[in-house]
């Protein structure tokens, strides 16, 4: 395994931001699909269902399972399986922060640009994140 | 991943997905399936992408580009859900990279970010454009794709240590070069070239990789390495970290349009990760010639079932 002597330290700063994110999106998956299939958290859409639906398309999934486009999902966050996707949003989003923490280490050593790109990389994905792009068949 | 996420990833799929009635304690309320178990697909995905994270390693290929086309061509779900599953499975696995990656300098943050950033939104415009498409269109596309790549992957030759003459004036703004520890502790210096075109075809790869949700490390690495003149250590990994960008956006753009299936995506992401830590394993024992091969000739299947599916011809 070939590595540096000395690691960049905003390098550095993004990899233990990135990791911690990381570690928490993926317990978080995990934990919240145990308890979704083995019926600790009953579930919005019942598991025996899902064969007859996970042969549409999203949108026709969506609309005979009543959740909304977007983030409508959240209002659903009790049931087992719309807690998984917060595990996956987290996962997701976990280069949010990270991008946001290196920024100002970029533009104190003058380096501006990437201290931009860093903006606009975290503009881009909170637009997808948003929902206002969201579109049917 | 520690050995502890190995043994609660084990533990919630063997746990999770066995049928009720082979649980000692059934939940209340919990139906109890037919003949044809909820769980059976569930629990052959696991498998599948347990068994396709094994052989991704020692290929060299990351397990999106092999999971969407063998997915969508063998199991029922349709193919936004099979997409969604595949950008998670590689987000997955790039987040998991990233860490090592980005200490050891093999990953470089000057160089990915401008990269990244236009693939980012290039894949929301992929993605959104998959998603809006009708589902034979993209089938057929995906099929045409994936031949496309194998022809790449076959093709493609790999320099470990480009020769960079000069930097153009754009890769220099962007700083994109750097130095990183090889074995043995030597130091090697490295800058990028071509930059513009690094930039369009980061542009292109973007659509790609959301339209199809195949991850995009085929692609990342030949554009580093060959074209952009990155040394292969330093493309390989810039190429995981790209992904873990890419991936984020479009992987929102399908969370947004409900194309994101747990029960499809998390056994998925599970099983490849397992898969890669016994494949990372098997690296020095099993031969990465045969091994490619294999994963090659199961591309061209899988390519060859998406083509024909899409055309009506394989159903």
């Amino acid at each position: 395994m070939s590595r540096t002597g000395a690691v960049d330290p905003v390098q550095a700063r993004y990899a233990s931001w990135l990791e911690w994110g990381t570690r928490a999106g993926f317990l978080l998956l995990v934990a919240g699909f145990a308890a979704y299939t083995t019926g600790f958290v009953p579930a919005h859409v019942p598991v025996d269902r899902l064969p007859s639906l996970w042969g549409l398309p999203a949108t026709e999934f969506l609309a005979q399972t009543g959740i909304g486009i977007g983030w409508g999902w959240l209002g659903l966050v009790r049931g087992g399986d719309m807690m998984n996707l917060v595990g996956i949003a987290l996962l997701a989003s976990c280069s949010l922060p990270c991008l946001a923490a290196v920024a100002p280490l970029f533009h104190a050593r003058g380096d501006r640009i990437h201290a931009w790109i860093c903006a606009l990389e975290i503009a881009v994905i909170l637009l997808a994140a948003s929902g206002l792009l969201a579109i049917g068949h | 991943m520690s050995r502890l996420h190995f043994a609660i990833a084990l533990g919630a799929l063997v746990g999770g997905m066995l049928p009720q009635e082979a649980l000692a304690v059934a939940a209340p309320g919990m139906p109890v399936a037919g003949a044809m178990s909820w769980w059976v697909w569930p629990v052959a995905l696991f498998v599948v992408c347990f068994a396709l994270g094994i052989v991704a390693v020692p290929a060299g290929v990351g397990g999106g580009v092999l999971f969407v086309p063998i997915v969508s061509g063998f199991f029922p779900f349709h193919l936004d859900f099979v997409r969604g599953a595949g950008l998670l499975v590689a987000l997955a696995s790039a987040l998991a990279a990233g860490p090592p990656l980005l200490r050891g300098g093999l990953a470089s943050l000057r160089l990915a970010l401008p990269l990244a950033l236009l693939a980012s939104a290039s894949s929301i415009v992929g993605a959104l454009a998959g998603l809006a498409l009708p589902a034979s269109t993209v089938q057929v596309a995906l099929g045409l794709a994936i031949l496309g790549i194998v022809a790449i992957m076959a093709a493609a030759k790999r320099s470990e240590y480009p020769e960079v003459k000069a930097a153009d004036r754009l890769s220099i703004a962007l700083r994109m070069h750097g130095v990183f520890e090889d074995r043995g502790g030597r130091q090697v210096t490295w800058q990028a070239h071509r930059s513009p075109a690094g930039l369009a075809i980061f542009l292109g790869i973007g659509v790609l990789a959301g339209m199809f949700g195949l991850g995009a490390g085929w692609a990342n690495l030949p554009a580093l390495n060959l074209v952009m003149g990155v040394p292969l250590k330093v493309s390989a990994g810039s190429s995981s970290f790209i992904l873990s960008l890419v991936d984020s956006s479009a992987a929102w753009v399908y969370i947004n349009q409900g194309a994101v299936l747990p029960m499809v995506a998390v056994p998925s992401v599970i099983g490849m990760m397992l898969g890669a830590r016994i494949g990372a394993r098997l690296l020095g024992v099993l031969s990465a010639t045969v091994v490619r091969r294999l994963v090659l000739a199961l591309l061209v299947l899988a390519g060859l079932r998406a083509l024909l599916k899409g055309l009506g011809a394989w159903n």
